[in-house]
């Protein structure tokens, strides 16, 4: 089993708990205007990947993860996407005593009974998953990620019916997602879940421009800047509440 | 005994064994750092007084005051004080701190070069002595050396020896004055004298002799510390004492020796049994202990020696290696860790952080969480700490061990080491490619093998030759550090350190290895890529051209990481087959120091793409730059390198910037216990932890009046960044330093 891969690093300390091995997927359906990685947009510029070569990579530092109670994290690009391909991958690190986290935008539609079997099978091998919910008015979400969101405020509500633990994650743009009457819908919309143990406000951050500028896009953000220390604290306070 | 009152366990009092006394007597704490205390008025006035001398130490060009007429004995100056009302711990090299001492048994002329690096004049007559008189542990290893050995020792093959300085590495037992107080040990030394062989052949005649010469040390001791106010022939009855008899049996070593690193040993723990009895009695309270250990490490942090330019070269930032090994397991399975093993991490708080004394925490999975997360959270706040694996060295050296200098680990009082420096097994490998020629010098130092020719170089015929390369060189290294030790022991004894050793102890030869990261590169290119040397008119390549990628130690790639452990296994292997002097076990370290620097600078071009005259990586560290996946994996690499072929120590220094290790203070601190775990887990050695960012030193090297206290771990011990040479700044910021994990 493959699937299209844009890189891997071998640690990271801020994509969930302890230290994780983290696969970034390649392809994903939105286009936000805060994206860091505009380069793992297209699935097929990704390099095709065998889940054994991740998880011959993966098992030489078991160590780590066993002592930080860290693991795998699959970001993206979307990662449900390649849904079958991360559940391969999960099974292979399941078998090896490994903690699994998928990094998501929710952006997928399940309402197939098939789909909705390839994601029973996926969260059957996921220990935990973070999900970002950029805005909660459909509107601004559209304007902002190219697509509105009740499929992915609908995919917030499977995982927590499923009983998977979640982290939910905030991108904070100054005058774009900090709106306080959206983030205490987000908040009021976090509370109708039942398994969210964290909530993650990520201050927003210029290092994805020059990709933009790589690639031939017109940076859509050009001006804006990183959120304070205060405004994040304040967006904190507020997403807080829900749990 | 009164001093013993309230002390358990007979073993130890029956004979000298302060292992059995710290076991039977040890109260273990599993806590946090709540309970510490801050500094007196007086710590805060004394540390005030230290940084004012040092601000005029480095104004003065680095040494403010030096003897050039009194030869420093143990018991050659009057006792010196900064203020002698307010410090609770005293003694001091000569008659004033920052007055450095003259020493000249291991070379006059040494002596002499170090006084007038920095405008001094040693005493005429003092030189006349040395010169016509007395010689001199230099003098007489030149006297022995073969002119094949001064032509390796000139070239760099076989580097950093310690024949122009003290070999160090010695630690003498220094807890066993306070817990016996020095009659006994005299007693038990003149047991010893009496019982040696009837036989007189040389090996017993030199004994008799070092025994006598031990007891003569201590009651000398004994001397030193009665000019000082304290009569020292009786145990210690109080922490205080304690603390002070301890220090003076350091004292007397540090008058008497110049050694490469003179460290402590193992004593915090020992200490916390006495401080924890007077705490227990109600005579001293949390404050006044912290305020002892204070003071005992500020004098630890004011030991100083004279030293020649090109020691300084070697070993930069004035270092002494006061090392002091602070927790670890108990074979029984309980941690040694005491509040005493907080306080001593702790004065790098209330005095600052400094680079001394080198704090070496042993490492075990199975230390208490609280105080793993104490010493990352030091590590993240000082870069001042390392970090050596329990788990790996108790099963060899017991839990009695201590390490000397950076990571040479041996039993306190039952082992000592012959320190043996580094062979370059870089230059080597080009002796190998051409034909034993130098490829700096041009000359014949090696025997005359056939130089290789070909126009691609081949793995298989390389490492032939590179074989007999390594055989030859063995068998010269061992020999030159035969001749260093023997003259040693003859013009320059450590008569108080082996006083504070069991009279049998065990001699253990260590030899080292510089350049195994250029060496493991260097084959892999041969091996993976295709690679042309560059031939000068004498047929010595000089330059190395090469097509293709290949992979490089430190990115955790077993095709590359492999040679590198087998080229150290060969090395050891190789080592073994010769007769070290008076020593039964031989040991090798991946340790330069930062001697990296200057071994780069002797040697050629290496076939990995690294130019001539640049740096090494230090000790066992992939080159710069080269370990691109990350921190994890690069140290995943190092662990590889197996502790049975160097347990002499594996040195690893590693920088982080804070962010690496995550988001918050407490993420950072857990994270960085994961890594020491799971690092300990993957059996590596050592790990010399620096958490800061570049432009920190980068500004430091621009402003160092604002920098007083910095202190970064370079390889095995720690430095006054604003101290180092410029040449070994620039090494150090333009070593790795990981973004990311």
């Amino acid at each position: 089993m493959n699937g299209y891969v844009h890189s891997v690093e071998s640690f990271g300390t801020v994509d969930g708990p302890g230290l994780r091995f983290i696969v970034f997927v390649q392809g994903c359906g939105l286009r936000c205007a805060y994206c860091h990685n505009p380069d793992s947009w297209k699935m097929k510029e990704g390099k095709l990947t065998e889940v054994s070569e991740i998880i011959s990579e993966l098992v030489k530092y078991k160590e780590f993860f066993d002592a930080s109670g860290g693991g795998i994290t699959v970001s993206g690009g979307e990662p449900l996407l390649q849904m079958e391909f991360v559940t391969e991958l999960f099974k292979a690190c399941k078998k090896h005593g490994i903690h699994t986290n998928i990094d998501t935008s929710g952006d997928l539609k399940f309402n197939t009974p098939k789909r909705q079997q390839q994601l029973k099978e996926l969260l059957a091998v996921t220990d935990m998953l973070m999900l970002d919910i950029k805005m909660f008015d459909a509107k601004k979400h559209k304007e902002l990620t190219g697509k509105d969101n009740a499929h992915i405020l609908e995919f917030g509500r499977l995982v927590s019916e499923a009983g998977i633990p979640m982290w939910i994650r905030r991108v904070l743009v100054p005058g774009l997602t900090d709106d306080e009457k959206d983030l205490e819908n987000t908040a009021a919309y976090i509370k109708t879940l039942k398994t969210v143990e964290k909530i993650e406000v990520l201050p927003y951050h210029t290092m994805g421009e020059y990709k933009w500028k790589q690639l031939g896009y017109d940076y859509p953000l050009t001006g804006k800047v990183p959120p304070s220390d205060e405004l994040v604290k304040y967006a904190e306070e507020i997403l807080g509440k829900a749990i | 005994m009164e001093a013993w009152q309230g002390f358990k366990g007979t073993d130890w009092q029956e004979k000298i064994d302060v292992r059995d006394f710290i076991n039977q007597n040890i109260t273990v704490y599993e806590g946090d750092d709540s309970f510490l205390a801050g500094p007196t008025e007086a710590t805060t006035k004394l540390w005030e007084q230290v940084m004012e001398l040092t601000k005029a130490e480095r104004e003065a060009g680095g040494v403010l005051d030096l003897d050039t007429k009194i030869v420093s004995t143990i018991t050659s100056h009057e006792p010196g004080y900064l203020n002698k009302d307010l410090e609770k711990i005293v003694g001091f090299q000569t008659d004033k701190p920052f007055k450095r001492a003259l020493q000249p048994f291991g070379g006059i002329r040494m002596a002499e070069k170090a006084a007038q690096s920095y405008g001094y004049h040693v005493d005429d007559e003092v030189s006349h002595i040395f010169t016509e008189y007395r010689k001199t542990h230099n003098q007489g290893v030149f006297d022995a050396y073969t002119p094949e050995m001064r032509a390796a020792r000139k070239s760099g093959v076989i580097t950093g020896l310690p024949d122009a300085y003290g070999r160090g590495r010695i630690i003498g037992d220094y807890r066993r004055v306070a817990l016996y107080g020095v009659d006994r040990l005299m007693a038990e030394k003149l047991k010893d004298h009496n019982n040696t062989s009837r036989i007189m052949d040389e090996e017993n005649i030199r004994l008799r002799e070092e025994i006598s010469e031990q007891y003569r040390a201590l009651n000398e001791l004994k001397q030193m510390a009665a000019k000082h106010g304290f009569d020292i022939s009786k145990p210690a009855t109080t922490a205080q004492e304690a603390i002070q008899w301890l220090y003076f049996g350091y004292l007397a070593a540090i008058k008497e020796q110049n050694g490469a690193a003179m460290s402590l040993g193992r004593t915090s723990t020992f200490l916390d049994i006495y401080i924890e009895r007077d705490l227990q009695n109600g005579i001293i309270t949390e404050e006044q202990a912290q305020e002892m250990m204070d003071h005992f490490v500020m004098k630890l942090r004011l030991v100083k020696f004279s030293r020649t330019p090109d020691y300084n070269e070697l070993f930069s930032g004035d270092p002494t290696w006061v090392t002091e090994s602070i927790a670890g397991m108990s074979t029984s399975g309980f941690p040694l860790v005491t509040k005493n093993s907080f306080r001593v991490l702790h004065t790098l708080d209330n005095l600052g952080p400094a680079p001394e004394p080198n704090l070496t925490v042993l490492w075990s999975t199975q230390l208490p969480q609280g105080f793993k997360e104490y010493c990352a959270k030091m590590s993240i706040k000082t870069s001042a700490i390392q970090y050596e694996n329990d788990d790996i060295m108790r099963p060899i050296y017991g839990d009695d061990y201590a390490i000397a200098c950076c990571v040479s680990p041996m039993k306190v009082g039952k082992q000592l080491q012959f320190f043996g420096a580094r062979a370059n097994l870089a230059k080597a490998l080009l002796y190998a490619i051409n034909g034993g020629k130098d490829e700096k010098s041009k000359v014949q130092v090696g025997p005359h093998w056939a130089p290789i020719t070909d126009e691609v170089l081949d793995y298989n015929k390389v490492m032939e030759r590179y074989d007999e390369v390594m055989e030859w060189l063995a068998d010269l290294y061992v020999n030159t550090l035969n001749i260093i030790h023997y003259m040693h022991d003859k013009y320059s004894y450590e008569r108080i350190e082996m006083a504070l050793h069991d009279t049998d102890a065990e001699r253990v030869s260590a030899t080292g290895i510089a350049g195994l990261s250029v060496v493991a590169d260097s084959l892999s290119a041969i091996k993976y890529a295709k690679v042309k040397p560059v031939r000068d008119e004498f047929g010595i390549a000089v330059d190395f051209e090469v097509e293709g990628d290949f992979p490089k130690y430190g990115n955790n790639d077993d095709r590359v990481d492999q040679i590198a452990v087998d080229v150290m296994s060969a090395f050891m292997t190789k080592i073994r087959k010769h007769k070290p002097y008076r020593a039964k076990l031989q040991t090798q370290s991946i340790l330069t120091i930062t001697s990296n620097v200057v071994y780069g600078k002797k040697t050629g071009t290496t076939p990995c793409g690294r130019k001539e005259g640049e740096p090494f990586a230090p000790g066992a560290n992939p080159m710069h730059g080269r370990d691109s996946h990350g921190a994890i994996a690069s140290m995943s690499s190092v662990a590889k390198l197996p502790f049975e072929s160097a347990q002499d120590g594996i040195s690893n220094t590693f920088s982080l910037v804070p962010k690496s290790l995550g988001r918050t203070d407490e993420e950072r601190n857990k994270n960085l216990v994961a890594i020491m775990d799971a690092y300990v887990a993957k059996k590596g050695h050592h790990l010399n932890i620096n958490v800061f960012n570049r432009d920190t030193l980068l500004d430091a090297m621009e402003h160092p009046e604002k920098y007083p206290q910095l202190t970064i771990r370079v390889s095995g011990y720690a430095v006054n960044f604003i101290k180092l040479t410029r040449a070994q700044q620039l090494d150090v910021i333009n070593r790795t330093m990981h973004e990311k994990m």
